[in-house]
């Protein structure tokens, strides 16, 4: 029997074996970190190990992480802070960053799906008072990454806080969160070959964090409950291993060119959106025409393969893509779907996506396509 | 099991002094619990092969993981009578209970202002409370008797047309006495006023049943039955129905009351360790009540001047709440440190302040400053309970013998009547 193909890391990544290893070992023992005694203090040593694991992911000093219950946590402590100021957003963050920021100000992207630096000085230069601005890393659904050290520039110029959610950037591509300029930046575990249920968000120390959550003062009163351990000891030893083979996932670009290139071939009419913009080597958001991205997604998985349409996060809810759509994508949004690769995805995985791929393509797309013309 | 009892005695750490007697013995069950390895055991598969994202509805993988946490919820939803439509899942019983409190404060503010929650419960529901004023609303902190249970008579009184919402904790962790919850939702209910109650030392434990109770809302936690930190749950009730604003946004998860990707393997392990204390509570609560009579007995047939604090009878099982009179804190402390208990002296507390929960039962101060929390569990042995008995009565004994306040009390000297000179 053949494993079936995973093409789908941006959702959740298969845990490394060493990681397993250390929170099953974790998960065996007692203590609350909280506690004074011996079972206390060796849970926070672990902590505090793992804290400078994962500061050292990002080039972050230990003391500026603060744990979390995942990234859509960190994005919410993050836009938290200021409540009373504006907030700019990107058209294309995540969900969890626009359902916290409310009513904000979209900042537009182009074509290419990079944030318009342009537009966010001019936003930034209104009237309003100060503001919160929040552009990611990189996006979900492309890849592509966005000038956060541009943004933050601007931004600062304009006395503006700003926050980066580097959930799906973090461990495919090198972070340097001093050179980044960012007053916050958000992360989590299972992006990145660790445990579901713990994130980060790594803050500046200029600004004085104010907790969300209230109650023991754990986290230096920037985050109270007692601390997951084994999923935080998890999440250091993911982020260790993804600090060292950021040299291997890079070279998924390869792959995933190769990729893009042969579905290109079979279907010339086809979309790879971002493709002109710099993007994570793992990440292939890639249109055709005239094929519902459900149809698609279903055909693969019959296929054996893994893939998904739009991000995992809504819920049941299979909605546009407000990314694609802010591109300029238009109907073609709905016939995109996002593959992406992780540690452990082979050249074969990019193999069967590509055959079942143009198979479907050779028995739904080739026909209907001709009728619909593509739109760029 | 056996094997589980042994790693629970034995830290991965390899550091100990060879001069230490044995591996310290943990009564800190109201810290935290050890896994259960029937817990363990139903969580590996969602940390290898069943890896998905359970929001993920375009493969199996996510439909996998889907399924898996779903089941859990049902698992954590029949320990209480409760739906499972009713159940969220939260980080911990810290984030159910700034959800709970803050979310329906704020959903119903422009109708109602005020909340009424009690002194003694755990910080993070003050922590909450107090930010809520700071947001304008009010807050009545109603004291508890010298027992540490509350007067119902005065809770009815606290109660107003403005009053929105009733947080009372179902167990305190660090007396462990059981409120009289059933009587709270009775009179909330007959009110108007919605019943939260944080039940993280409580869940599992005793029995509790929302609809019996008139819970509205109850917080749940994991790592306070056996079950993975990082994992709690908060009930909600539907009808009469209860609506909050999230404190999380984004993905829309959890019925929009909670965003963010379910961690699957934790839910799995929540799940399963609400399933085992569903069997197994009647029989573990008997066990608990028996070695905690047995440690009682064996301090108080031995040492005179030991008071308990909170009342016996409206207890937990696995819980002792004990001072020591005529001896110091850290002084006992460090005469026991092969048990792993909590203090509530200052000098030996992480959080660096006396007891604010035995001040409001009126322990004096230096009675609650060499008070000591005992905390019994599943994997606490007959044999462990009798040493720490001793270790106890030996540490206590020793520095009685070296105290002069010990000593003139034994003459019959009455201790405060004494003015001290300064110097």
């Amino acid at each position: 029997m053949t494993m079936p193909t995973y093409l789908d890391y941006n959702a959740t990544a298969p845990l490394k074996p060493a990681v397993v290893e250390a929170m099953s070992a974790a998960l065996a023992e007692t203590g609350n970190a909280s506690s004074v005694h011996r079972f206390g203090r060796l849970a926070r040593r672990a902590i505090e190990t793992a804290r400078g694991q994962v500061a050292a992911l990002v080039g972050a000093s230990q003391h500026q992480v603060v744990f979390t219950a995942g990234g859509t946590e960190a994005n919410n402590l993050a836009l938290a802070q200021h409540r009373s100021m504006r907030v700019l957003a990107s058209a294309i963050e995540h969900e969890s960053v626009l359902g916290a920021a409310g009513d904000a100000v979209v900042i537009p992207v182009d074509r290419d799906g990079r944030v318009d630096l342009n537009a966010l000085e001019r936003l930034l230069g209104r009237e309003g008072g100060p503001a919160l601005v929040a552009v990611m890393l990189a996006n979900n659904e492309t890849g592509v990454i966005q000038p956060v050290a541009d943004v933050a520039r601007i931004a600062h110029g304009h006395g503006a806080f700003v926050h980066c959610d580097a959930v799906q950037a973090a461990g495919k591509i090198a972070i340097d969160f001093a050179a980044l300029g960012v007053d916050t930046l958000a992360l989590s575990a299972h992006k990145l070959g660790g445990p579901q249920g713990v994130g980060a968000l790594v803050v500046a120390d200029r600004v004085e964090l104010q907790p969300m959550l209230r109650g023991g003062g754990q986290e230096r009163g920037r985050r109270a409950g007692t601390e997951n351990t084994a999923g935080i000891i998890g999440f250091g030893i993911a982020a260790e291993l993804a600090a060292r083979d950021i040299e291997t996932i890079s070279r998924l670009a390869g792959l995933r060119d190769e990729m893009e290139a042969r579905l290109r071939r079979a279907a010339p009419e086809s979309i790879v959106f971002g493709a002109a913009a710099p993007r994570l080597p793992n990440t292939s958001c890639i249109a055709m025409p005239g094929v519902a991205a459900e149809t698609q997604v279903m055909a693969l998985d019959l296929a054996g393969i893994a893939v998904s349409a739009g991000s995992a996060c809504s819920s049941g809810k299979v909605k546009p893509s407000h990314v694609l759509a802010a591109m300029g994508a238009g109907d073609l949004a709905g016939n995109a779907i996002r593959v992406s690769g992780g540690w452990r995805s082979a050249p074969e995985d990019f193999d069967r996506l590509v055959e079942g791929w143009t198979t479907l393509w050779a028995r739904l797309g080739a026909n209907r396509a001709g009728s619909a013309a593509p739109a760029a | 099991m056996n094997d589980m009892t042994m790693a629970v005695r034995k830290p991965a750490d390899s550091t100990v002094r060879s001069n230490e007697p044995r591996k310290p013995i943990y009564l800190d069950y109201q810290a935290t619990t050890p896994m259960d390895p029937r817990v363990l055991d139903a969580m590996m598969p969602y940390f290898i092969e069943k890896f998905g994202n359970p929001h993920s509805r375009n493969h199996p993988h996510g439909w996998e993981a889907e399924e898996a946490v779903e089941k859990a919820r049902k698992q954590v939803a029949e320990l209480i009578g409760a739906d499972e439509r009713e159940i969220v899942f939260t980080s911990g019983a810290t984030e159910s209970n700034n959800l709970a409190i803050a979310g329906v404060a704020r959903f119903y503010k422009d109708r109602k202002n005020h909340i009424i929650t009690v002194v003694t419960e755990h910080k993070c529901v003050l922590d909450t409370c107090r930010h809520l004023e700071q947001e304008g609303f009010e807050v009545t902190y109603l004291p508890v008797k010298p027992d540490g249970l509350l007067d119902l008579e005065v809770l009815k009184q606290a109660i107003t047309p403005k009053t929105v919402l009733v947080s009372v904790m179902a167990v305190n962790n660090e007396i462990g006495v059981i409120q009289p919850i059933k009587e709270i939702g009775k009179i909330c209910r007959e009110r108007g006023v919605f019943f939260h109650t944080d039940a993280a030392q409580a869940y599992g434990k005793i029995p509790l049943d929302v609809n019996e109770m008139n819970i509205d809302l109850m917080s749940i936690s994991g790592h306070k039955i056996y079950g993975p930190k990082g994992i709690g749950a908060l009930f909600v009730r539907r009808k009469p129905r209860v609506r909050m604003i999230a404190l999380i946004h984004g993905g829309g998860q959890e019925r929009g009351f909670r965003s963010g990707t379910l961690p699957t393997p934790l839910c799995v392990g929540l799940g399963e360790a609400a399933a085992i204390a569903k069997r197994e509570m009647a029989q573990e609560a008997e066990r608990l009540t028996k070695l905690r009579d047995r440690f009682y007995e064996s301090i108080k047939a031995r040492l005179p001047e030991v008071y308990l604090n909170g009342d016996l009878g409206n207890r937990i099982p696995g819980n002792l709440n004990i001072s020591f009179a005529y001896v110091e804190g850290e002084g006992l402390m460090m005469g026991i440190k092969d048990l792993s208990v909590s203090s509530g002296s200052a000098c030996t507390s992480a959080s660096l302040e006396p007891s604010y929960v035995l001040r409001a039962l009126g322990v004096e101060e230096d009675l609650a400053h060499t008070s000591l929390r005992i905390g019994f569990g599943r994997f606490t042995t007959e044999s462990e309970v009798d040493y720490a008995a001793d270790r106890i009565v030996e540490a206590v004994q020793k520095l009685r013998a070296m105290s002069p306040l010990w000593e003139m009390a034994q003459d019959g000297i009455d201790i405060k009547s004494i003015k001290w000179a300064a110097h």
